[in-house]
């Protein structure tokens, strides 16, 4: 099902015109309106009419993090403050916080890109949708709520935690969507079935619009199965827009950019090069109709790959594979580059371990080394010591031959890891120099 | 066969204290306590008067408990007893995982084996002469 068929179907080719003459009228308005991007066109040497066709992007400058949090508060926009409807921000806890304003239009733009994402898993109208994303100044609350109302759903606003009133609103209002983080889905899958419920059988709910955080195959199998839901992925950051970026059909693999109104390029993130459709690298945006705060070449830090291919869904825009990490979420283990979502993913495949997980990192003498704390599978027979080390010598052993990492496994039990009501911290890092996670990004 | 509890607890000072006071608070009374340690957890096994109210209790209470199907035997209070008994048990080719012992004095002790690839060792046992007394005298000790 589609929302607006016209821009969602619209021929390559006219689209590519589309994208053009958007990106122009952007690069136009950053130029003419905002300090920041007249003095990066110039020290690059360029200006808008420059952009002759889509192939001249890559005469523009990057736009970084860094930028934005230079910008604090009000630097990047391009209105005048009485056009500025709505603020985000991200938290700030890992340096001076970015600021975010939307337009109607915009905020209107985002509602509509959102609501694509609805209609894809044939919902709309009649809908009830519970959003257990957190409202405030995070996008993922507003924004999905803002989608679902757009989509003609009723929205239930119940913002994050609080899991066992979740789950009672989810039975007795006849939830049938659910939007949050999917680590926040899974555990209100499992509370749910704590409380004794089978949320497959009991629960009404058809399909879930996850995002803000990776997830890995056999998470994403273990949600859609314990909640008898299809899974969408939804891509989307604060400083582009929000969740609505991307969104997944689910004909294919992969998730539609909204290319209406983004414009992706995968580069390589030493070289700075772009690189061909099909290929790993960062993702980088360019947004063609963001009105208060439009970024040119923004570095995302995101992993992902374009992928060219029709998609038999009839919807033109590319899609972009499910982010597997960030750049800066990168772990540098001994020398070998690992994603903490790498690792999930080898833990989904051993049977007997529970999905959650957290990694630690920390230097014992010189060396690096990575702990592992898991925990077992409700299933899983422990009464014999040898059936634990064997479990662990398992994934021991599959972690080795897949991610050439030595990781030392620690089970732990049930609930020692924190389950979050937002996004889960996976990885802690110990390692003196860093202080944080260490990564390739800036 | 008895029923054992088993309980995982992460090698971490108190954890075994915590999960003896949660069977204390549910009034569980303890006859046996036999803990596997490994450097990182340990596995309590412990045969006590209601083996379901106690899974239960340690369930609720948020820890990773089941119970497990184990052989109990009473051997007499001598020296070799144990021995005889494990010189047998190699005749009828089964592997022992684990076991422990528990006597009160009365003469007579307790084995608890855990014994793989034997549906009918208990049976056999008996056969051959032993007594493996009923899962309440066990619970009751």
């Amino acid at each position: 099902m589609f929302f607006q068929e016209e821009f969602e179907t619209m021929p390559r080719e006219q689209l590519r015109e589309l994208q053009l003459l958007r990106m122009r009228d952007t690069f136009k308005r950053c130029y003419d309106n905002v300090d920041f991007y007249k003095k990066a066109f110039n020290g690059a040497g360029v200006v808008p009419e420059d952009l002759k066709s889509l192939d001249d992007l890559r005469k523009f400058p990057f736009t970084v993090k860094q930028d934005m949090r230079d910008a604090y508060p009000y630097k990047l926009f391009a209105v005048p403050m009485d056009k500025v409807a709505r603020i985000h921000a991200s938290s700030g806890t890992t340096g001076q916080a970015t600021v975010v304003g939307h337009t109607a239009g915009d905020l209107a733009r985002w509602g509509e890109c959102f609501a694509r994402g609805i209609r894809m898993a044939d919902l709309g109208p009649g809908t009830v949708m519970q959003v257990a994303y957190g409202y405030g100044l995070f996008t993922g609350g507003l924004g999905a709520h803002v989608g679902g109302e757009v989509a003609g759903c009723c929205v239930i606003p119940a913002s994050s935690g609080n899991t066992k009133r979740q789950i009672q609103m989810i039975k007795d209002m006849g939830v049938e969507l659910l939007a949050c983080t999917p680590s926040y889905a899974l555990l209100i899958a499992d509370s749910a079935i704590e409380m004794g419920y089978d949320p497959a059988v009991d629960f009404k709910l058809k399909a879930g619009i996850f995002g803000a955080e990776p997830s890995s195959d056999g998470m994403r199998r273990e949600i859609a199965q314990k909640l008898g839901i299809r899974y969408c992925d939804v891509y989307g950051l604060s400083e582009i827009m929000g969740p609505g970026v991307a969104m997944e059909c689910g004909h294919g693999e992969g998730l539609h950019f909204a290319e209406d109104h983004f414009y992706p390029e995968i580069i390589d993130p030493d070289t700075l090069e772009p690189l061909p459709d099909g290929e790993w690298g960062e993702l980088v945006i360019t947004t063609l109709t963001r009105e208060c705060t439009p970024l040119v070449r923004y570095r995302t830090r995101d992993i992902s790959r374009i992928i060219a291919q029709p998609c038999s869904c009839g919807r033109t825009h590319r899609r972009i594979d499910r982010i597997i990490g960030r750049t800066d979420d990168m772990l540098i283990i001994r020398g070998v580059n690992v994603f903490p979502s790498q690792i999930e993913q080898v833990i989904a495949e051993v049977p007997g371990i529970a999905t959650q997980y957290q990694i630690t990192v920390g230097t014992r003498g010189s060396l690096d080394y990575v702990e592992l704390a898991v925990e077992m599978a409700p299933d899983f027979v422990f009464d014999e010591i040898r059936q634990l080390e064997g479990l662990k010598k398992k994934l021991a052993a599959e972690l080795k031959s897949n991610l050439q990492i030595a990781v030392d496994i620690r089970i732990v039990e049930p609930h020692t890891i924190e389950r979050s009501e937002g996004k889960a911290k996976r990885v802690i890092d110990l390692r003196k120099n860093t202080g944080t996670i260490r990564g390739i990004g800036k | 066969m008895i029923k054992q509890l088993t309980v995982f607890l992460t090698n971490e000072k108190g954890r075994l204290a915590a999960a003896c006071r949660v069977l204390a608070d549910a009034g569980i009374n303890l006859r046996s306590l036999n803990v596997a340690d490994t450097a990182d957890f340990g596995v309590a096994r412990i045969i006590c008067d209601n083996p379901d109210d106690a899974l239960q209790a340690l369930q609720h209470a948020g820890y990773r408990a089941a119970i497990t199907d184990v052989v109990a035997v009473c051997v007499p209070d001598v020296l070799g007893g144990l021995a005889d008994l494990l010189a047998f048990m190699d005749t009828l080719d089964v592997n022992i995982e684990y076991g422990y012992c528990f006597v009160n004095g009365g003469g007579n002790a307790i084995d608890i084996l855990k014994v793989d690839g034997g549906a009918d060792v208990e049976e056999r046992l008996i056969e051959a002469g032993y007594v493996c007394p009923k899962a309440e005298d066990v619970y009751n000790f």
